[in-house]
């Protein structure tokens, strides 16, 4: 039971830190500010959550388990919130985003921004 | 009111006892203490209520989560697919969606949903329409479809 | 596998701090510390294992409250006039958009 415990957790860690170096790459790779934001998202999210999940199993005890979900929590109600009023913050100081279509540009361009 | 206070206090027990760890007596009252002091701001603040403490929401909360949860999942593998891509497989978009949702904790909890998931975040909620910039333009349409909404209105009755 | 997840954190804090000096627009470089916090947060709590403590977990708790209160003041501030006026002077740097 040990053992299947132990491998699950490290299966979860190996996952984890793929998820958070794509994030870094998706960082340094994508075009704009908006973009860069999902890669960020992805690091916020799933990344952060597999490395505490797996941590969840190498946990010795019941208060430290407890204390891993509480990070988990905090995370992911602290990540959209930073990503939401970063975005509304630089939308407001006229941080235009780069888009693909035309037509969304038309349909950005008649509203309130 | 009363219902909420209890699940405050409930709340701010359990954070207490797993946050600390220590069981002397003294120890005990003292955080029985400041659970009790935080009460007392809290109602002096007047923040108790449905929207601090959402119970009417907690029938349908857990099943929510878990669609949730496997749609993080999914949305995850399609975003760190298109990093390794590269930036030319990316087609980033703007977008106004209308919501269906009446209540104000409905509509926070859908642009909630829609930031939590990445490739798409809410950037503004203005009235009934929400303005969302997606990674992929696959992604809008998959929130114009309604899946979420539906469930989020699921949620709030 | 618990120090090659270390490591890993490492690497994408490294990419973080990057962005963060390449960064184009200021919203870049805060975008880049918010990471650079959710990842320091991760990296306590797994030196905490790797060291065989877990009392570093608090820690990381604090530092999790310490990094959102951190960003939200900066673009609660990022709201006020002053702090436009002073992102019009810096606007040449973002000429593309």
């Amino acid at each position: 039971m040990d053992i299947i415990i132990n491998i699950s957790g490290a299966l979860f860690l190996l996952m984890g830190s793929f998820l958070c170096i794509s994030g870094g790459v998706g960082l340094l790779r994508f075009p704009d500010f908006y973009t860069r934001m999902h890669a960020v998202g992805v690091t916020d999210t799933l990344g952060a959550g597999m490395i505490l999940i797996g941590l969840m199993c190498y946990s010795p005890d019941f208060l430290t388990f407890s204390k891993l979900v509480m990070i988990l929590l905090l995370t992911l109600l602290i990540g959209p919130t930073t990503s939401h009023v970063l975005a509304k913050a630089a939308m407001h100081n006229n941080l235009m985003p780069k888009l693909q279509q035309e037509d969304n540009i038309e349909e950005t361009s008649s509203s309130n921004y | 009111m009363k219902l909420h206070t209890i699940s405050l206090f409930l709340t701010l027990t359990a954070f207490w006892l797993l946050n600390s760890g220590h069981n002397t007596l003294l120890i005990l009252l003292l955080g029985l203490a400041s659970v009790l002091l935080v009460l007392v701001i809290v109602h002096k603040m007047d923040v108790v209520d449905h929207e601090s403490q959402p119970l009417h929401l907690t029938r349908n909360l857990f099943s929510y989560y878990l669609w949730l949860t496997k749609e993080i999942i999914k949305a995850n593998i399609i975003v760190v697919k298109h990093i390794w891509l590269g930036n030319k497989s990316i087609s980033p978009t703007l977008r106004r969606i209308k919501i269906s949702q009446k209540t104000d904790m409905g509509k926070v909890i859908y642009a909630n949903s829609i930031t939590l998931t990445p490739g798409t975040v809410a950037i503004d909620l203005i009235d009934d329409e929400v303005v969302v910039h997606a990674l992929l333009k696959q992604d809008i349409e998959s929130l114009l479809a309604g899946e979420m909404d539906r469930r989020v209105s699921q949620l709030e009755r | 596998m618990l120090i090659a997840a270390t490591l890993a954190i490492f690497v994408a804090m490294i990419l973080a701090i990057i962005r963060g000096i390449v960064g184009p627009t200021l919203y870049d470089r805060i975008l880049a510390v918010n990471m650079f916090g959710t990842k320091t947060v991760l990296l306590i709590s797994l030196l905490g294992f790797v060291m065989g403590r877990p009392e570093f977990l608090d820690i990381a708790i604090v530092y999790a409250l310490i990094n959102f209160i951190s960003v939200i003041g900066v673009l609660r501030y990022s709201d006020t006039n002053k702090f436009k006026h002073t992102s019009a002077d810096e606007k040449p740097l973002d000429k593309e958009y």
